[in-house]
Order: C-alpha cells, then sequence, then structure tokens
C-alpha cells in the first residue's frame, strides 16, 4: 500500500470529504431523495432549542424597543427612576403581550370569519439558515394534522407552502425563494400568470404579453389553479413594470409582511375563502378538475 | 477535539485549546441565533453565524484536518436545517474547504490581530459564497449570479461581527 506523507494526510482527507459530499448531492438529484432521516433527526434535536430561542430573542426584542428607547426620558431622583424603570420594565413586557395578543385576535378574527375552511395557526420558531433559501420552521407539524403541500397564509396574504413536515414541526417554503411559485392572475384584468420568488423580497409575475395593460399598484390574488392555494387570496401588488421580451418584467411587494412573520394559517384545504371584494358571478371560474379537495363555487 | 496537537513546523504559532464542550456548545448556539434572531430582527440574516464559528475554530486550533471536518459537520447541519430546496452538502462543501483553509492559514499566521481577523473573515466570506455560488451552477445547474453589491456588504458586516465574537470566543479558550 501506498504510504502517504503525514504532511499530505490533511489534503487526502479533504479531498475524500468533498469527494463524499459531492457523491451525495449526485444521490440526493438522482433519486430525487434530500436526506430525509439527517433532516429529521436534526431538526428533532435542534428545534427545542429554536423555540427557546425564538421566544428569548422575541422578548428581548421587546425589552429593547419599549424598556431601553424610553430610558433616557428619567431624570427623577434614584428611587423614583427605579420604580420608574421597574414600570417601564412591566409596561414593555405588557406591551409586547399586547402587541402578540393583537396578532392572534386578528388570526382568530381571521379564523372565525372563514370558519368553513380548516386552518391550523402555528408560530414561526426559525428561519432558513443561510441565503441558500428562503423558509421559515413553524412550531406545528405532523401530529396537528400539517401535511406537505398545504398553504400557509397570514390574514394578509399569500406566506407559502409547507415543503416539509416532521412530528412536531414544519418547513414553509416562503414566496420570495427561487424555487417557489403560485398560479396568480391580475385582479382587475383577470389576466393569468404564475408570481414566483427570485430569492429577494419582490416576487415577480412571469407570462404577461407585452400587449396586455397592467397598472402600478393593481391588486395580484391567487386564481386557485396551483391546487395549493385558493382562488382570491391577496398574493400582492403591482410594484414595477418593464417591457421585456416577449414578457413584460412585472415585479410584485408581497401582501403578506414575509420578513417579519411571528404566526401564520396553515391551510388544510383547496375550500375557497370568502372574499370582500365585489365581482360578477361570470368571472367565477371552475375549479381546476383534479384539484386534491374540489373547491366549491366561490360564494360572493 | 479538544485535545493539543502538533504542528508540522510551525511550532512558534501558538495551539489554542478549548474548555470542554465550548466547541459543541458554540455551534449549537450559533445555529440557533441564526434560526432564530431574524425573526424578530430581519437585518440580522445577513450574519452566517456558522460560517463565523468554523473560521474561528480554524485558525484557533490550526489543524486542517479537524478543521475540515468541523466545517464538514457545521456546513452538514446547515443544510438539514435549510429545508429541502437546499441539498445536503451545499453548505457542507463550501464549509469543508473553508474550514481547511483556514486552519492552514491559522497555523502559518498569526491571526490573533483583530484586523488580521477582520481581513481573513472578509476573504473568507467571500471565497465561501462563490464556492456555494461554484456548486450551485456546476454540481446543481442552478443559475445563480456571480457577484452583486449585496455580497460585498455582507462580507463588510460579517467581518465587523466576526471581530467581535472572536473576542467574545477568545474566552472560551484555557489559559
Amino acid at each position: 500500500m501506498v504510504a502517504i506523507p503525514s504532511r499530505h494526510k490533511s489534503l487526502v482527507l479533504l479531498a475524500g470529504v468533498v469527494v463524499l459530499q459531492i457523491f451525495m448531492l449526485a444521490v440526493q438529484i438522482k433519486r430525487d431523495s434530500q436526506g430525509r432521516l439527517i433532516r429529521v433527526w436534526t431538526v428533532g434535536a435542534v428545534s427545542p432549542f429554536e423555540r427557546a430561542g425564538s421566544n428569548g430573542f422575541g422578548w428581548v426584542r421587546d425589552t429593547w424597543r419599549h424598556y431601553f428607547a424610553l430610558q433616557n426620558t428619567t431624570r427623577e431622583n434614584e428611587q423614583i427612576r427605579r420604580e420608574n424603570d421597574a414600570l417601564k420594565l412591566q409596561l414593555s413586557q405588557l406591551q409586547g403581550k399586547a402587541a402578540e395578543a393583537d396578532r392572534l385576535a386578528a388570526l382568530l378574527n381571521f379564523r372565525r370569519s372563514h370558519a368553513q375552511v380548516p386552518m391550523i395557526p402555528a408560530r414561526v420558531i426559525g428561519v432558513s439558515m443561510g441565503t441558500a433559501s428562503r423558509t421559515i420552521q413553524l412550531d406545528r407539524g405532523e401530529r396537528d394534522g400539517i401535511r406537505k403541500d398545504m398553504g400557509v397564509i397570514t390574514p394578509d396574504g399569500v406566506v407559502g407552502k409547507v415543503v416539509e413536515t416532521y412530528p412536531n414541526e414544519a418547513q414553509v417554503l416562503l414566496l420570495t425563494d427561487k424555487d417557489s411559485g403560485v398560479g396568480a392572475m391580475l385582479a382587475d384584468s383577470r389576466i393569468q400568470s404564475p408570481v414566483g420568488g427570485q430569492g429577494e423580497p419582490l416576487l415577480v409575475m412571469k407570462y404577461v404579453p407585452n400587449d396586455d395593460t397592467v397598472n402600478l399598484g393593481e391588486r395580484v390574488i391567487t386564481n386557485g389553479m396551483d391546487r395549493i392555494f385558493p382562488r382570491d387570496l391577496p398574493v400582492g401588488t403591482v410594484a414595477e413594470i418593464k417591457s421585456g421580451n416577449p414578457f413584460k418584467q412585472i415585479r410584485i411587494k408581497p401582501a403578506a409582511n414575509l420578513e417579519r412573520l411571528e404566526e401564520v394559517l396553515v391551510l388544510q384545504s383547496m375550500r375557497p375563502l370568502e372574499t370582500k371584494t365585489e365581482e360578477s358571478p361570470a368571472d367565477a371560474k371552475p375549479p381546476a378538475p383534479n384539484a386534491a379537495t374540489p373547491p366549491p363555487a366561490v360564494r360572493r | 477535539m479538544n485535545d493539543a496537537f502538533d504542528i508540522r513546523g510551525e511550532s512558534h504559532i501558538e495551539v489554542h485549546k478549548f474548555r470542554a464542550g465550548a466547541i459543541i456548545i458554540a455551534t449549537l448556539l450559533a445555529l440557533v441565533i441564526q434560526s432564530s434572531f431574524p425573526i424578530h430582527f430581519a437585518k440580522a440574516a445577513v450574519l452566517d453565524l456558522p460560517l463565523l464559528v468554523t473560521i474561528y475554530f480554524g485558525l484557533s486550533r490550526r489543524n486542517p484536518s479537524t478543521g475540515l471536518l468541523l466545517g464538514m459537520v457545521i456546513g452538514l447541519l446547515q443544510d438539514s436545517l435549510s429545508g429541502p430546496t437546499v441539498p445536503l452538502g451545499l453548505y457542507g462543501i463550501a464549509k469543508t474547504i473553508i474550514g481547511y483553509l483556514d486552519s492552514s492559514i491559522g497555523a502559518r499566521l498569526d491571526t490573533e490581530h483583530p484586523a488580521a481577523r477582520f481581513a481573513l473573515t472578509f476573504a473568507f466570506f467571500i471565497t465561501h459564497q462563490g464556492l456555494i455560488v461554484i456548486t450551485r451552477r456546476i454540481l446543481l445547474a442552478q443559475p445563480e449570479p456571480w457577484f452583486n453589491m449585496h455580497l460585498i456588504v455582507a462580507a463588510l458586516v460579517n467581518a465587523l461581527v466576526a471581530v467581535f465574537l472572536f473576542l467574545l470566543l477568545d474566552r472560551l479558550r484555557k489559559n
């Protein structure tokens, strides 16, 4: 056997480890497997710490915003200042809780107003590790009824879809991810085109011919064709229009604040949500023929 | 991983040992903070704490073999936690190579000065992103831009954070 000089051993180890990982990449692509077992173990091991970290950072943020930012206003004597600080700290915690209660109340109202559509509320406990993907991690998983490819929304609009589920957690691919997409249409002109992410805050509407008229600020809503989201959910608004070849380059500002998500709703069915916008019955399109849970006619 | 070892011909460079469990706890903390912090502070997503931890322990331990293995473990953990759109090995390969490079450089240069740490972190951040782009373009056939201004800004921010983070991590060393 050929002896490897000791000074080259680490180089040989490097080559071996890199080749091993390249092989692993090739296997994942070839077999379309995603190393689920490794991911389940890792997520299971790390997510309890993520929950604790998420709660801890939330507390720190609320304290920072409401306590330290106000600290310079106290010019009283030491005793009063101490009491004042203690009260402010208490207030900051209450404000944090009140803000959280407001958000949860909004979710609850939204859920109540669409009681016929089963939804699971979930809290965001983690975000993607790095810039290679845009995902969030939820504190609910298979045990709560969450399944792969379920749509995720907030009362403001579409967030993304579930791409991986674990017993107690789920990973959601945000609309802004490069691999993400949603069947959508322009609310006024009813032009249909998928909307996808680019790894940037703005989304892109892909296949609108140059001849079609699109207005800045026009609302973009789901068209229900992707079999993930029901019709008429807000996706965003047109923020930028440029001529392209052969299609317009349309950039969309997401309706939901995807940069700052704390609580979301996971849709358990494709049943359409009632919307308040008035529309003629003729505009209501039939559901996708092979939808997993065929949506009934849109109620208006 | 915390034992002392000899470095061939570079015995004048000090090899640092760490308290028991320091590397594991620092790695876990980096992953948890990387995952949780941006929920509340969106701008924090620009940081790559697992990379900074890889660089720090590589530069301090100065052993290419342990450096590349630590980089591989951290990278694969990051891949596992990034969702199914990130294949296992994307960050793994990049951080393995960074772990090897920085521990090799750490064995030859004095990397204790904040300016050296700033410059090295800046260079390693760019190299790390370059390796990810190469992996995506060549191995995964995914379109990915080679360069943008965001990369430079992110590298500067990470290098600046690294200066202070490394000072904090220095406290985990055994005297």
